[in-house]
């Protein structure tokens, strides 16, 4: 899923400076899982700002609303109601960067702000901790890596193994994260696929990443 | 086309090689480091120039590499994948070729995080062992990586980098195995301040056959003070110094430890010489480079063979 994590209180409070009446817009899809924008969440910014403003001797109204997920343009269109009928002059969305923009996009004329830094593709580790898993670079390969994404986990990408920067089984850029070629090699060692991992990975075709410019996939079997 | 470069005619004669390396300056002054790497004219074989060692932003390797070769000594051109894609890389060693540079040392690099611009982007297009296959294939078929044909016949001599200091050395020896299937024509490694670890990592490779397939030039190290070695052990990836070695540093007066650090480098040196496998040092002397030519002197390596 998306992992996304909220803004600092202050970072929000300085976008909203000049705003009197919002609208905050939650997300039920992988936001609501990582606790970052669900219901929940959404109540629990809406009161911290209606407080902060109050204390400030601005007070801000604010109407919440949590959508079932930000990234379908036919749940978007269920904020049409409201934005008609209120005058919001601006709408925070807590969802991954994906909702903001989408709702810009709908609603030319009104000021969208990110309640969310969106933070990576991952999942959950244990409770409250989620980890980093994949880069999408768009052209999966872990199947030469024993399972495990190095283009992700690996601080430098590496495809041929660990830079020699990899001490005790730890990582150059950190000390408490695991050389991800550590795990790769132990998997394949298990796998007895050691043989494989002497073969050369040649240089990555990166035009199905991001370098190649933002992508779209078009599947002819379900466009209407 | 293969390069005749000092260096590579040197390790081709079974000679053993003497190399040191120079970090470009933070700015634009060299004339402290040309002044200095005049002194070391006969007495190296070849010297490094590193790339932005550290992840910390200095003068271009390729530029004082050309100004080594100018004042009549050969360098070898550090390139790190950190920083350039493979546009930048190829353009790079290509100009670096048309002004008369031929050894390469291919390496990834160490990470932005550590170095004094943790906000940049990292770039890691290609590791070090796709980078050493790619400058092989312009050397040896005239092709850029998108099989395009180039103008001209560089030459290079081409190497690689390995840390015998390292936990699981089944993994590392077969990422060194295939740096040289790669192409690598020399592997450099990390200083050996331990002589144990670092024949452990040997009698693998040689083990391997790979000392035979390609020379091993062991990196030395000449440690300036404790102070330094601090610094080191802290902010280096991949150098490791041994208790034994600081405490040893640590136990003689303050301005006594580059003597004693000189000491230990000259021992580790004449060690080396004896170990099968070994075809040369690379003598860093970091802050220190103005005590190269003494301790090549006293170490033995002197003169150097001629190879004209």
């Amino acid at each position: 899923m998306i992992i996304a994590e909220r803004k600092p209180i202050q970072e929000i409070l300085e976008m909203v400076r000049n705003h009197q009446r919002i609208l905050m817009v939650g997300c039920k899809g992988c936001v609501t899982v990582c606790n970052a924008g669900g219901k929940k969440e959404v109540a629990i910014l809406a009161s911290a700002l209606r407080i902060a403003r109050r204390k400030q001797g601005k007070p801000i109204t604010i109407d919440e609303l949590t959508l079932d997920r930000q990234c379908e343009p036919e749940f978007i269109a269920w904020l049409d109601d409201p934005i008609k009928k209120n005058d919001y002059d601006a709408i925070i969305s807590l969802a991954c960067s994906i909702g903001p923009q989408y709702i810009a996009e709908a609603f030319d004329t009104m000021v969208v702000l990110p309640g969310l830094n969106t933070s990576f593709m991952g999942g959950t580790l244990e409770h409250g901790i989620w980890g980093e898993y994949c880069a999408a670079c768009g052209s999966c390969e872990i199947h030469n890596f024993g399972g495990l994404c190095p283009i992700t986990r690996c601080a430098k990408g590496l495809l041929n193994g660990p830079c020699g920067g990899s001490v005790d089984g730890k990582c150059e850029v950190n000390k408490d994260l695991d050389c991800i070629w550590e795990l790769i090699y132990k998997r394949m060692k298990k796998l007895g696929q050691l043989d494989r991992l002497g073969q050369k990975i040649a240089a990555k075709d990166w035009s199905t990443s991001l370098s190649g410019g933002p992508r779209k996939i078009i599947r002819e079997d379900l466009t209407i | 086309m293969k390069a005749e470069t000092n260096l590579q005619k040197i390790l081709a004669r079974g000679e053993f090689a003497v190399t040191c390396e120079y970090d470009p300056p933070r700015g634009v002054d060299v004339d402290s480091i040309l002044k200095n790497a005049a002194q070391l004219k006969g007495k190296v074989d070849a010297v490094n120039v590193n790339d932005n060692p550290t992840a910390k932003v200095r003068m271009s390797s390729w530029a004082l590499s050309k100004m080594l070769l100018d004042v009549g000594l050969e360098p070898v051109f550090q390139m790190t994948t950190r920083d350039r894609n493979r546009i930048a890389l190829q353009s790079d060693l290509l100009g670096a070729s048309a002004l008369g540079i031929q050894n390469v040392l291919c390496l990834t690099g160490d990470h932005p995080a550590r170095g004094d611009h943790p906000q940049a982007k990292k770039v890691f297009d290609l590791d070090s062992i796709q980078w050493i296959a790619a400058v092989r294939e312009i050397r040896d078929n005239g092709c850029l990586m998108n099989a395009k044909k180039i103008s001209g016949s560089p030459r290079f001599f081409v190497g690689g980098v390995a840390n015998p200091f390292v936990q699981s050395l089944e993994l590392h020896i077969i990422r060194l195995e295939k740096k040289i299937a790669a192409g690598a024509e020399f592997i450099q490694t990390q200083p050996v301040l331990e002589m144990e670890p670092f024949k452990k990592w040997l009698n693998q490779a040689k083990d391997q056959g790979l000392t035979d397939r390609c020379p091993v030039i062991a990196g030395v190290i000449a440690l300036k003070s404790v102070k330094m070695a601090q610094y080191l052990r802290n902010t280096v990836p991949g150098i490791m110094i041994p208790d034994t070695v600081m405490d040893r540093l640590g136990a003689v007066a303050e301005n006594q430890q580059q003597e004693e650090g000189m000491k230990i480098c000259i021992e580790n040196i004449e060690e080396i010489k004896q170990t099968k496998g070994v075809t040369g040092v690379h003598i860093i002397a970091i802050g220190c480079e103005e005590k190269l030519p003494e301790i090549i002197e006293r170490a033995g390596l002197l003169p150097r063979p001629d190879i004209s």
